[in-house]
């Protein structure tokens, strides 16, 4: 490094460091859907990356739709695409359960494979009925570039709407969660399915609701990732392992976990790859990971789980 | 009366079967010149009217994106030869087996199309990894591949023909391009972890480091990198690669990779104002992905584009577009995917039989003077196309403005000497 400048140095710190922060936004995202689903309900959700994709879906589309109908509105349909895509997402994750899930909660491992077999009937429909290209939105021009800060540091514009959207995601879920009815419910539901139903709760329709909340909010994260990657029918298979790992790394159904995971991961990541080149600094990932679940086998945090 | 109706009758009848004859007698005629026994001596499927191809691509799985466009202009040139009268007055029919993005069940379609369909040829494969998984297949049985991909050399069977350009080609003239007009003197290559890009990068490093240092002492490689297919997160390559400021990047990220990997160097400030950049792996295909506004200013060294101006270029896209629809675009591998059916059929014509290895025989000194993408001609010994490189821009609209065409036909040389 002796031949770079201190200035030099210090925006590559600044941006490297930013960079870090949106992996671990990235991560978190990525895990929450997942963490809902198993930490309220015990469901492992095979089919996760694919609601991610019918998240990035319902933006690419609606976007499309938008540039195609109302150019006017191009600058802001943003902001309404990312509720839509909530509410694509939730109302398919709603139907699943109906359909599908709520039928399988006494059989854990008859579920993992039906939500696997979800995971590849959803890939299907997606090349099918939408196509096999790649597709991407049309964003606005303020959200791609970058906010320069100085001559070298370059912050991304995205990232810090990635930032925004993760803050708010989190608060929002934990005041949900904590703050209102449906929350409360759901968290009964999960201490004590039978006292809870007992109680005059229906906690078949709270399980209905969870399952698509959380389904919702990979909708969300999903639209978002449409600012940095593509969305292809088989895009969910980039998502599903670093799901898994931000997940099992934080220790499964604890969201103070998924947020320390999400960092760690992010941290290594962030460092390793800027002293190795890509897929050594993975390999090296990995086996980080490794030691790490050898040290703490259930995860780094563990809340208890509905057995 | 009667009599006169009668012999109208007659008269019409005699026509009737003048006319039969006539028209019979061409048909048979055609057979005649080209007799199923003479023209087909080793049980190929072929018939007094008609012959049988087959075609191979992945229909559905990951590479369903990118090998769509090669089956769409294979089906666009056998439509055109069969409205031309097919090849040696037969009608080619297509079998399509769908390779499914995975290697094992290309080798066993291909086996099918082979040994069960007894078809005449393949049209197939897009991926190094599914030719390699077919390869043996194919020289065991004895037939012929014609495979549209530019891909990473280093090989030259005479069971299949290559009409993409292998790296070699696509390398070499690109990157004296970007030296000569650039100002190009230090180079960072990054490419997807797999044989094509790693290959590909070795003959561009070699290339700088012996070639071009001579010509300048301060051309050197000042990073190389490789990222797994899918890595969706080039943040900390990004930030490297600012830090290293590079006259040009050479990038080779395919896939799905590509779009997140522009997006992601657009969002951090690294665009054409500042920054070079040539790839050899992103065509209107992929452009269409990652959007041109994401990836405007930037180059990429092919041998056709889509916006070439030439009448036959306009009057493939306006055909391509009828067939496809009016949104489809057309990059690199599609037109050379569109070159397989016409080689196929001049080699067979030139033989005058089916026959593989008349064909293969046949194959050396093959020109197609009207080809989208301009002159190309078949090497003497490989099979492989002789064809100019073009240096694009790329544009808002996810096109390339052509900005430079080499001056002589680039020999295809598989297997380079010095470069290994």
């Amino acid at each position: 490094m002796g031949d770079y400048t201190f200035d030099e140095i210090y925006a590559i710190v600044v941006m490297q460091s930013f960079s870090g922060v949106s992996l671990m936004c990235i991560y978190i995202l990525m895990g929450l859907g997942l963490y809902i689903i198993f930490g309220q309900m015990g469901v492992i959700n095979m089919a996760h990356a694919e609601f991610l994709v019918l998240g990035s879906y319902t933006m690419c589309l609606f976007s499309k739709f938008v540039t195609e109908n109302m150019p006017a509105f191009e600058n802001y349909y943003v902001i309404f695409a990312i509720p839509l895509s909530f509410g694509v997402a939730f109302g398919v994750g709603y139907l699943v359960e109906w359909f599908l899930i709520s039928r399988l909660y006494h059989r854990p491992l008859d579920t993992l494979l039906a939500t696997w077999g979800l995971s590849l009937i959803m890939q299907q429909c997606f090349r099918s009925f939408i196509g096999a290209r790649e597709m991407s939105a049309d964003l606005p021009e303020w959200l791609l570039g970058s906010w320069a800060a100085s001559d070298i540091i370059d912050i991304p514009i995205s990232g810090l709407v990635l930032l925004l959207l993760t803050v708010f995601l989190i608060v929002g879920l934990a005041l949900f969660k904590t703050k209102t009815r449906m929350g409360l419910r759901m968290q009964a539901t999960t201490q004590n399915r039978e006292m809870t139903g007992a109680l005059g709760i229906n906690t078949k329709m709270t399980d209905r609701i969870t399952f698509g909340i959380a389904c919702g909010i990979s909708g969300i994260a999903g639209a978002f990732f449409t600012t940095m990657a593509s969305t292809s029918p088989s895009a969910g298979t980039n998502y599903i392992v670093d799901s898994f790992l931000v997940l099992v790394v934080g220790g499964l159904g604890s969201l103070v976990g998924l947020f320390v995971s999400g960092g760690f991961l992010a941290l290594l990541s962030s460092i390793l790859e800027f002293f190795m080149t890509g897929s050594i600094a993975k390999v090296w990932l990995y086996l980080v990971i490794f030691v790490v679940l050898m040290k703490f086998t259930r995860g780094l945090f563990s809340d208890k789980v509905r057995s | 009366m009667m009599h006169k109706t009668n012999q109208l009758k007659r008269k019409l009848k005699t026509l009737f079967s003048v006319f039969f004859l006539l028209s019979s007698s061409s048909f048979v005629m055609g057979n005649e010149e080209f007799p199923t026994a003479e023209v087909c001596k080793t049980g190929l499927a072929v018939t007094d009217d008609t012959v049988t191809v087959g075609q191979l691509h992945s229909i559905t799985g990951t590479m369903a994106i990118s090998e769509t466009g090669s089956v769409e202009a294979e089906r666009l040139a056998i439509k055109q030869i069969n409205d031309m009268g097919g090849v040696l007055g037969r009608k080619i029919e297509i079998i399509q087996e769908d390779g499914a993005s995975d290697w094992p069940t290309f080798a066993e379609k291909s086996k099918k199309l082979i040994i069960q369909d007894k078809v005449a040829c393949v049209f197939g494969c897009w991926t190094s990894a599914s030719r390699k998984a077919v390869l043996p297949i194919f020289e065991k049985e004895n037939n012929m591949l014609y495979y549209p991909t530019f891909y990473e050399g280093l090989e030259a069977s005479k069971n299949v023909v290559y009409t993409g350009q292998e790296a070699v080609q696509q390398i070499l003239w690109g990157l004296d391009w970007a030296y000569e007009n650039l100002g190009a003197r230090t180079f960072y290559l990054i490419g997807s972890d797999y044989i094509w890009p790693r290959t590909s990068n070795k003959i561009a490093r070699n290339h700088i480091e012996r070639f071009l240092k001579k010509k300048d002492s301060k051309c050197k490689v000042v990073g190389e990198e490789y990222y797994p297919l899918g890595h969706t997160n080039f943040r900390s390559l990004i930030n490297k690669v600012k830090l290293k400021k590079p006259d040009l990047i050479y990038s080779i990220v395919v896939g799905g990779s590509n779009v997140a990997w522009y997006k992601q160097l657009k969002a951090a400030g690294i665009t054409s104002n500042k920054y070079n950049l040539l790839t050899i792996s992103t065509t209107e295909d992929e452009l269409l992905g990652i959007g041109g506004e994401n990836a405007e200013g930037f180059y990429a060294c092919m041998k056709y584009f889509q916006s070439q101006k030439n009448p036959n270029n306009q009057a493939f896209v306006k055909a391509f577009k009828e067939m496809w629809g009016e949104d489809s675009v057309i990059g690199d591998v599609t037109q050379a995917a569109y070159l397989g059916p016409w080689i196929w059929k001049a080699a067979v014509e030139k033989a005058g039989s089916f026959d593989i290895d008349n064909v293969h025989a046949a194959h050396p000194n093959i020109e197609l003077p009207d080809a989208p993408e301009g002159y190309v001609r078949v090497h003497e010994t490989n099979q492989h196309l002789y064809s100019r490189a073009k240096i694009g821009k790329i544009t808002k609209d996810g096109q390339f403005e052509v900005m430079a065409i080499s001056d002589d036909l680039i020999e295809p040389d598989p297997f380079p000497k010095g470069y290994q």
